[in-house]
């Protein structure tokens, strides 16, 4: 059985010997169905068979031809993937051409959630076997889209159920080194640095992505993903962001830099200071000279109401975060 | 790495901008316009829009073939549209409403994409929420009751536990594990993931943190940290975004907006986490106190819908309402009626269902209660745009939810 290419030359099923034993089973939507799309003549005639074959539950090759059919013309009925996956177990059948087969549906369809559940079933079933595969496959995906949400999900999901760890890191670094914000590889980086079984886990990776992040940072201060990455490095373990040297040097830096792209540093260093930093007079000064060029000349001593302050005269689209964080303020 | 004047744009940065240069295009252009013609762009289409969602009920195109298996999801999307709009669909396209869900609905309970389909989380979400919405006796009678297995995603877990709170059948046994596993989607950034390890992002969030609230276990999360990287999510472009970094989207004025709605009503619980006393009872139990549950009490799972619309919001709304609000308005809107993601994107359904309940989230958010109507203030554009208000929890207009919790409790 081979697949049609375009309408014109297709054969009708109802024309072909090799299904004359079967009777379409139309599609019960009931006497005035809302929301009724107007499909096309190839779609009814192939959802008719497909409904035929699933009621008899006939787990045979022309079935499992017919489910890709079915699948080509709308890849998210999940009821067909079901399907088809149940006839693949019956007929023992050949999960490398699956992968091949979910390859060339994910093409057009990359961010369709059916197909990356069949492919992480496919990829389950042929266990190692498919970590180069899956690894190779969602980079392709990548390329072409480096956020796709699926795309990462999987790989995470092959990294940690079947391994090949080796490179990650090195794909993280590589993608940021395209897309510094890239906040999915940014994101990948932390998985790979906190589950990796070759690398010693978040604490012993501490101090050399601190200083990736800082780097980062100083690049593009105004780019969000190394801040909070920063901030997730200490995780469960505040203390000892507040008393690492480098985040409160990385938001003096970005702070006297003659630049407008301040509102992270500042958001940073409120943070800092809200968990009990005690703030260097270098800190104070760069911050009193951002709040001279404004109206209020009164010196607030406290420093973290001032940040607040500058905070919504420089973020207004967050004013009533920063209000609302000033009023949370013990004085 | 060189300093950013030196390199050419990546990718993420060539996309915003471009994205940035033509919306500010839009809003340059608007704030050129004379006071008349700036309401005039102000306005909600109503008609347009209800036009293009009567029309949807009725018949589509070849071309939505690619949802043949989200058709319950279709009918919520221009159901609960229309509802917010405050208008009504003729009493015959209701029952044909549902009619047709009852053809969805599979004999051991749940719904299918379409008839003969599998029963599958997502589209009983759908349908239920559809059902709710079009009310009255005949419909809401029409939910069979039933009993669902749990899938892996956080977005199963909220159309699960959403479905089983509506139906009064949330008990612990189906509750058990999904709080730990929230728990594990919260990332790094403080948004919630789709599953452990993945990036933190808005939709997610969103059922992530409305879950964990119907379980009563939304003091497990970092809710500082929770409001504090969706606060970021809002851009000068006054959109929100899904995931730091990328581009803005009209649907995420509900996922993301509504978050804050979520969040109005855990003040007592954030300032426990900030370490702070809280400026009312003082009292670590406060939320719960409010929600009417207690800490030595069994807690009644299948009231917390109820009980936390009941309570007043606390603050102000966190996020920028009158800006989030000129986006939709302004950039969303399709000239022919529909909503889309972003200017230069086709309109659909999907975008005007949550457009439009992000529109309804932003004109309430400044609400004390729900008796007291939002002030002209609160309202971008005339007055006449605002819609009905929504049930923060599970999108559906507040009033018919009050009707569907009734008809739920009784039986």
């Amino acid at each position: 059985m081979d697949s049609d290419e375009g309408n014109a030359q297709r054969v009708p099923l109802s024309q072909r010997p090799d299904w004359s034993d079967v009777t379409p089973v139309p599609q019960d939507d009931g006497p005035n169905p809302v929301v009724p799309i107007a499909y096309k003549e190839e779609f009814v005639e192939t959802m008719n068979y497909f409904r035929a074959v699933y009621l008899a539950d006939e787990r045979s090759p022309r079935a499992l031809w017919l489910t890709a059919e079915a699948i080509r013309l709308n890849a998210g009925n999940y009821t067909v993937w079901h399907f088809r996956r149940l006839i693949l177990e019956a007929l023992d059948g050949d999960l490398h051409d699956e992968l091949g087969f979910t390859e060339n549906i994910a093409k057009s369809n990359s961010k369709n959630y059916q197909i990356w559940h069949h492919r992480r079933w496919v990829a389950e079933k042929l266990g190692t076997d498919a970590t180069s595969k899956e690894l190779e496959f969602t980079k392709k995906i990548l390329t072409l889209d480096a956020k796709n949400y699926h795309a990462w999900s999987h790989r995470q999901w092959v990294l940690q159920a079947l391994g090949g760890w080796d490179d990650e890191l090195h794909y993280c670094w590589q993608l940021l080194e395209e897309d510094i914000f890239n906040n999915s590889a940014w994101n990948q980086r932390y998985f790979v640095i906190t589950t990796s079984p070759l690398l010693g886990g978040l604490e012993a990776m501490r101090e050399s992505e601190v200083s990736y992040s800082v780097e980062a940072i100083v690049a593009h201060p105004e780019n969000e993903s190394p801040w909070r990455y920063l901030r997730g490095l200490y995780k469960g373990d505040i203390e000892s962001w507040v008393n690492d040297p480098q985040v409160s040097s990385v938001c003096l830096k970005v702070l006297s830099a003659k630049n407008n792209n301040f509102t992270f540093a500042l958001s940073t260093l409120l943070d800092l200071l809200c968990h009990g930093l005690q703030p260097s007079q270098e800190l104070r000064d760069v911050v009193d000279a951002l709040k001279a060029s404004g109206e209020n000349d009164q010196p607030d001593p406290d420093l973290a109401k001032t940040v607040c302050w500058i905070l919504e005269s420089v973020d207004p689209m967050r004013a009533n975060y920063w209000k609302w964080r000033k009023s949370k303020l013990i004085s | 790495m060189d300093s950013s004047a030196s390199q050419t744009p990546t990718v993420s940065q060539r996309d915003q901008w471009m994205v940035e240069h033509r919306i500010f295009q839009i809003y340059d252009f608007f704030g050129g316009l004379p006071r008349k013609a700036q309401s005039a762009m102000l306005e909600l289409q109503r008609e347009n829009h209800m036009e293009y969602l009567i029309k949807g009920l009725k018949r589509l195109e070849p071309s939505f073939s690619v949802l043949d298996a989200n058709r319950p999801w279709l009918c919520y999307w221009i159901l609960h549209s229309i509802a917010l709009l405050g208008e009504c669909v003729e009493p015959e396209l209701e029952d044909n409403v549902v009619d047709f869900l009852s053809h969805c609905q599979d004999p051991n309970g749940g719904y299918g994409g379409g008839p003969g389909q599998m029963p599958h989380l997502a589209t009983t979400y759908a349908a239920v929420n559809a059902l709710i919405t079009v009310g009255g006796e005949r419909s809401l009678s029409s939910i069979n009751r039933m009993h669902d297995a749990g899938e892996i995603d956080v977005r199963a877990c909220y159309t699960a536990i959403s479905v089983a709170s509506f139906l009064n059948i949330l008990d612990n046994e189906l509750v058990q594990n999904v709080g730990d596993y929230i728990v594990r989607c919260q990332t790094y950034e403080g948004g919630i993931a789709g599953e452990p390890g993945a990036e933190a992002h808005g939709g997610y969030t969103f059922c992530g943190f409305a879950t964990m609230i119907l379980i009563n276990e939304a003091n497990r999360l970092d809710l500082a940290g929770l409001l504090d990287w969706v606060a970021f999510r809002q851009g000068k472009e006054c959109g929100f975004q899904g995931r730091t970094n990328k581009l803005i989207d009209s649907c995420y004025s509900f996922w993301q907006g509504g978050v804050f709605a979520l969040l109005q009503r855990f003040h007592s619980t954030l300032d426990e986490q900030l370490a702070l006393p809280h400026s009312g009872e003082g009292d670590c139990t406060n939320d719960s106190q409010k929600t009417g549950l207690n800490a030595s009490c069994p807690v009644n799972l299948n009231s917390i819908g109820y009980n936390f619309i009941k309570q007043p919001a606390e603050t102000e709304p966190l996020f920028h309402s009158l800006a989030l609000q000129q986006y939709i308005l302004l950039c969303g809107q399709d000239i022919e009626g529909g909503m889309r993601d972003k200017p230069g994107k086709g309109r659909d359904y999907y975008h005007t269902c949550y457009s439009l309940s992000g529109l309804s989230g932003c004109q309430y958010s400044s609400a004390e209660d729900e008796d007291s109507p939002p002030l002209p203030s609160a309202v971008m554009g005339p007055y006449s745009n605002l819609l009905e208000p929504i049930h923060p929890l599970f999108n559906v207009v507040l009033e018919k939810y009050y009707e569907a919790h009734e008809f739920f409790a009784m039986s």
